[in-house]
């Protein structure tokens, strides 16, 4: 009979030795759906490793693509820590993005570092609001956040369809759905010439790191820690719980929606109802992949980008269809899921002599 | 006022709210029984699009109708074990596994139709579920045309509810699934065993849920199309809430449901040019939440959902 015994406090050489083997264990799993789409499984995955390192394009194309997963998976990595349980991150982007272009084609004008700063903010705060909604029902009356925000992300990507459709609409756009191109001055600067790689990603890693003292060195972080561990212990221990979730909520919401700015001001330069093919979701995978740690999101969001952008170009010389990349990610997370085990938990075989020893 | 009033007297709109219900009452139906037991499924979403997927290309390739709601029953299965194995033997997050779930079937059901169809634009399509003609019920006025001109599907998902509701209340093992969603200590100390029970009833419940997508392709449209389910597989988690997990209220809840979301299909017709249809669009989501904040106060969750319960602890 297999039995957990409960582990004391984990280190974090741990706890990176267990993400890593969970990658590794999804990177094998996903050679069952490879074989079976009748590719090589070693060629396949050299294509998918050429074609997230293999030049600087490719490199810059992978880092790009990281930074919107470093802010969502930040977004889940923080709320899930109070185990306040947000999974609306891609709505939140999209308010996020919503606010920026807002803000960003003319609503002020000034020069960069007026504007720039205003596009962030807009976007962030737009992106807490949003989640601000959920946390007060959850605590005020009760009501289940994982069902409120996931529905939110329909709500509000109806209504990003609607404004760009009417009101948001460029007039100079040929009756596309899409926003007015951001103002010059209020795009974020490109990190490399003829790169398609911005500032985005330094607000990313910026956000990583303010996370990661937030969390670790602040009273407020130590609170958070409580909260998510015993809400009830907390609540006695004298912690505002509730004021605590709020402000979860808000800085959650917050990341969420920087990604959503760091996508339209930094990569596209005005918005559509597709600026995301699902980095709200993702984000949920990079946090667990990175056990809730903010510097660990990091490279979780590295791992997931590039297997994305792996799989694109993989899938472009192949002709293999590039759910490949969701389904390698969706099988991270499961296997994530499960090495968590060996974190938490000593696993005893029961009725083993090295087991009678130990058990009480 | 008179306009709306048409809208809601005719026989026609009733079919089609009756029409939209169906593949929500297999959801909530499935949900409801996991929640039942402890566990939440939020896997469902995924489910419904494996369901779709799998009961579509078993037709495709050759099955029967019959069989392919079989092997759609199947492929829920398969995937409401992987969440009961990873939420109530190994206890893990039942937010988390269940969203794994949810990406792990849309992706695999996403991956293996591209997969066998590499370079198909239009969906292939297949003889889908025709509306029975009873005799003699379906030719009844009004009643004839709304209740009895649907496809078997509806009659198996409207017997699910009442076979649910006989399970749950009248049966032993419905009492030991309400125990173990309850208080699973005192199912254990009865000699039954929370695990079996916990993962079974997870099992069946998604069969049931993914029935619902199996609507989708085989009563409702004839095809597979990518990102079909939107958001159906939520609002079923959100109408379990509603319905206070109980079998009957489910089913007033996916009906009001259907009800309301033919009615603004019709009423889109009237005053579309005024209003943007995203507003439309946007109210089954906003409904929905509405929903939960009045009954939030009274709901009467399962006392053990989301607990994992662990053999021998306390």
């Amino acid at each position: 009979m297999i039995r957990f015994e409960p582990r004391g406090p984990v280190p974090v050489s741990r706890i990176l030795a267990v993400s890593v083997a969970a990658a590794v264990a999804a990177l094998i799993l996903a050679a069952i759906p490879m074989a079976f789409a009748g590719l090589s499984v070693f060629e396949a995955y050299g294509l998918m490793i050429k074609g997230a390192f293999g030049s600087f394009f490719s490199f810059t194309e992978m880092l790009t693509r990281a930074a919107p997963l470093i802010l969502t998976g930040l977004a889940a990595a923080v709320a899930f820590r109070a185990k306040l349980w947000n999974i609306g991150a891609e709505g939140q982007l999209y308010a996020g993005a919503l606010a920026s272009v807002a803000v960003g084609t003319g609503a002020i004008s000034g020069p960069s570092y007026i504007l720039i700063p205003a596009v962030v903010l807009a976007g962030a705060l737009a992106g807490g609001l949003v989640m601000l909604g959920p946390t007060l029902l959850k605590t005020r009356l009760g009501v289940d956040e994982v069902v409120t925000t996931l529905l939110l992300n329909f709500v509000i990507l109806l209504f990003v369809q609607m404004m760009l459709e009417g009101p948001m609409q460029d007039p100079m756009g040929m009756g596309w759905p899409q926003s007015e191109p951001i103002l010059d001055e209020a795009a974020l600067p490109k990190l490399a010439d003829r790169m398609r790689i911005h500032w985005g990603l330094i607000i990313a890693l910026v956000a990583s790191l303010g996370t990661y003292f937030l969390l670790k060195r602040t009273v407020w972080g130590f609170e958070v820690r409580a909260v998510g561990e015993n809400a009830a212990a907390a609540r006695h221990a004298g912690i505002p719980v509730t004021a605590t979730l709020v402000r979860v909520g808000l800085l959650s919401g917050a990341l969420a929606g920087l990604a959503g700015v760091g996508e339209v001001a930094g990569l596209k330069g005005y918005l559509t109802a597709d600026i995301s093919p699902g980095f709200g979701y993702f984000g949920i995978v990079v946090a667990m992949l990175a056990g809730l740690s903010p510097i660990g999101v990091v490279i979780a969001a590295l791992f997931i980008a590039s297997i994305f952008v792996g799989a694109d170009s993989m899938s472009r010389a192949t002709g293999v269809s590039n759910y490949l990349a969701n389904l390698i990610v969706a099988m991270a997370l499961l296997c994530v899921l499960v090495s968590g085990l060996f974190l938490r938990f000593r696993i005893r075989f029961v009725g083993s002599p090295a087991a009678k020893e130990t058990s009480r | 006022m008179i306009e709306i009033l048409d809208i809601l007297l005719t026989a026609n709109f009733w079919a089609a709210a009756l029409r939209i219900a169906t593949p929500l009452i297999f959801g909530v139906i499935g949900a409801l029984v996991c929640e039942r037991a402890g566990v939440l499924n939020l896997g469902i979403e995924g489910i419904f699009t494996a369901g779709a997927m799998a009961g579509w290309m078993a037709v495709w390739l050759g099955a029967g109708l019959w069989g392919g709601v079989l092997v759609a029953a199947l492929a829920g299965a398969f995937f409401g074990l992987i969440h009961a194995i990873l939420t109530v033997p190994l206890g893990l997050s039942q937010h988390v596994s269940g969203i794994g779930v949810t990406l792990f079937a849309t992706s695999l059901s996403y991956f293996i139709y591209r997969t066998a169809l590499p370079d198909v634009s239009s969906p292939p399509r297949i003889e889908a579920f025709q509306p029975l003609d009873i005799p003699v019920l379906s030719d009844l006025p009004f009643i004839g045309p709304a209740l009895f001109q649907q496809t078997p599907l509806t009659f198996l998902a409207l017997f699910l509810v009442v076979a649910t509701a006989y399970m749950l209340y009248r049966t032993p093992l419905g009492l030991a699934i309400q125990a173990v969603g309850d208080n699973p200590a005192a199912v254990e100390s009865q000699g039954l065993s929370v695990y079996a029970l916990r993962i079974g009833t997870v099992v069946a419940g998604s069969a049931i849920m993914a029935l619902g997508g199996a609507f989708l392709t085989m009563s409702a449209f004839d095809a597979f199309f990518f990102g079909m389910v939107n958001g159906r597989g939520w609002i079923c988690i959100a109408l379990t809430v509603f319905a206070s997990w109980r079998p009957g209220k489910a089913l007033i809840g996916a009906l009001l449901f259907g009800a309301f979301d033919a009615f603004q299909v019709r009423l889109q017709t009237e005053v579309g040019t005024f209003i943007p249809g995203q507003v439309f669009l946007m109210m089954p989501y906003l409904l929905s939440i509405a929903a939960l904040i009045v009954v939030a106060r009274r709901a009467d969750y399962p006392r053990a959902l989301l607990v994992p319960y662990f053999r021998g602890q306390r």
